[in-house]
């Protein structure tokens, strides 16, 4: 089992920054997957904990510009780690303006993840920062825990508006209540709800269009109007949204009814799906 | 106007209906005053009052004038109903209250009657937000009795000039000391915390002091922990007024301007914490 890779650019150093950022903010421990083209930041979480689900995958080629590993085994080539993705984020702080970053799975007292990032210096010695993370191996046996999560069939599939209002709305909502009813349609309405003793407070988007649908149950004989809905714990959706730095150049939010909420983000190099499931 | 959702039934059945074109002329005022969850609000011609209340020894009121209002309708002399304030500024702010200029939220603010719940549209960039507040049962708010025949002294402030006093009161200070004197220290604040006494002194023909009217040598005690509120309201204000009666009762008004540079007052009334022998 071997892995090494190294950014260059510090461009791809930023974008990956980022998406470990947004990890960091999301779960306190996840699990990284490596395979030969890609990387895949994953969480699936006990029902007891809420049941969130996540699955974040990132194409190796676009962030990294040496990328080599070496799996358990040449029939299962890929590696399955768990770390916290806090401490990623903290060492690639430091490694901001790093003339290049590399990474490297060592043993040392347990199993690290090592970044060693170079950092400009304004003599000829060159000053490397390192940082060993600790990660635990996840033995074969284990790997089925994390198949890449199955698309639902939906009722309804959504664009989602601007990030910040829907953040604002949430913000102020989680307040109020601690469950929300996110509810759409087809025609491309989407409804915040929120109802207490207190208050009722409902939030109504319209026109935000509906991506083509590729089949699945939503059939042509459902009604356009028709709301699916699901009630869903705030902090989790409010969470998902404050961990995103940068808006998504797509982000469309599917809905089983009365099942679960499932959110799509799209990057530039990255996608981020998030599933939160719907409570009673 | 940018409201387009509109509930089935006409205006006509509301009591009161309210609108606005940038609701941080409400919110921001609301804000200088919550520092209870219950809020009493009295409506009338004239328009707005919203009271809120501690200990039955402090009582805020902000004043929104009908002027405000782009549309201030009013179907009896006076309608009183009492709202959680957290949860109205929640409601009021639900789009984040941006102070990005041009983006504005328009609100509509309606209530049936005694009963009724009080009702808000909110809207922002098209989308729209509905609010439903439950009422309570109005509480007659305390008379301090204040009234300005009664008056001892007067000053009025420019608030920088209060604003930097309160910000660095000591406050492990149980009391603020207020004395207005018609002649030395004219205007003093005093504190007595755990690391000494400190004074803090306004000449009376400083910048800052607009008008001086003491007729009479007054110390007073007020408890930290119910002025601190006030300060909200200061933080907002450009102009002061500190009065204080033969009682000892303290007022503070506060002269607030708004984003569209309309007046709103706001006022503070306060109990003495106890007599200090008078010269």
């Amino acid at each position: 089992m071997r892995f090494r890779a190294k950014i260059l650019d510090v461009g791809c150093l930023n974008s990956f920054t980022r998406v470990v950022n947004t990890i960091s903010k999301l779960t306190k421990t996840c699990t990284l997957r490596l395979t030969a083209d890609n990387l895949y930041f994953m969480l699936s979480d006990k029902v007891a904990n809420g049941g969130v689900s996540m699955w974040c995958e990132l194409d190796q080629g676009n962030f990294f510009d040496e990328f080599q590993m070496e799996g358990v085994a040449s029939d299962a080539n890929e590696i399955y780690l768990e770390l916290v993705p806090e401490n990623l984020s903290r060492a690639l702080r430091t490694a901001q303006n790093a003339k290049s970053l590399k990474a490297k799975l060592t043993k040392k007292h347990c199993p690290c993840l090592t970044l060693a990032a170079e950092l400009p210096s304004l003599s000829s010695v060159s000053r490397v920062v390192t940082h060993d993370i600790p990660v635990d191996v996840i033995p074969r046996k284990l790997w089925h825990d994390f198949r890449e999560p199955t698309v639902p069939d939906f009722d309804v599939s959504i664009y989602l508006p601007p990030l910040k209002t829907m953040k604002n709305v949430i913000d102020r909502m989680k307040n109020l209540s601690n469950f929300l009813v996110l509810e759409a349609n087809r025609s491309g309405q989407m409804n915040l709800k929120i109802e207490t003793d207190l208050v009722s407070v409902s939030t109504h988007f319209r026109d935000l269009g509906n991506p083509p649908c590729d089949g699945g149950s939503q059939g042509a004989s459902q009604d356009l109007e028709t709301m699916a809905q699901a009630r869903v714990d705030i902090k989790k959706l409010q969470q998902f949204l404050s961990s995103q730095q940068v808006n998504p150049s797509k982000a469309m939010c599917n809905i089983v009814d009365k099942k679960m909420v499932h959110f799509v983000w799209l990057h530039e190099n990255a996608s981020l799906q998030y599933f939160i499931p719907a409570m009673a | 106007m940018p409201l387009s959702t509109q509930s089935d039934q006409g205006d006509g059945q509301y009591v009161l209906v309210a609108s606005l074109d940038n609701v941080r002329n409400l919110s921001n005022i609301l804000k200088a005053i919550a520092f209870k969850d219950h809020a009493l609000f009295n409506a009338t011609p004239n328009g707005l009052k919203v009271t809120v209340e501690d200990s039955k020894c402090l009582q805020a009121n902000a004043f929104i004038q009908s002027e405000i209002f782009q549309e201030f309708t009013i179907q009896e002399d006076s309608v009183s109903f009492q709202v959680n304030l957290t949860v109205l500024l929640d409601c009021l702010t639900i789009f984040g209250g941006s102070t990005v200029p041009g983006v504005t939220t328009a609100l509509r603010l309606c209530y049936n009657g005694y009963g009724y719940p009080l009702k808000l549209f909110l809207e922002e960039g098209g989308v729209v937000t509905v609010c439903k507040i439950n009422t309570q049962e109005p509480e007659e708010p305390i008379d301090f009795e204040f009234c300005s025949t009664n008056v001892t002294n007067k000053v009025i402030l420019q608030s920088d000039s209060l604003r930097e006093a309160f910000s660095e009161l000591d406050m492990t200070s149980e009391v603020l000391q207020i004395t207005m004197s018609p002649s030395q220290p004219y205007f003093r604040l005093s504190t007595f915390g755990n690391s000494g006494n400190a004074h803090y002194d306004y000449p009376k023909d400083s910048d800052m002091m607009e008008l001086f009217q003491c007729t009479k040598t007054q110390t007073n005690r007020y408890k930290m922990s119910l002025l601190k509120p006030s300060t909200k309201a200061l933080a907002l204000s450009c102009k002061v007024s500190v009065r204080t009666d033969s009682q000892g009762f303290l007022s503070l008004q506060y002269l607030v301007r708004n984003d569209d540079g309309q007046i709103c007052f706001v006022e503070y009334y306060c109990c003495p914490d106890e007599d200090v022998e008078e010269e």
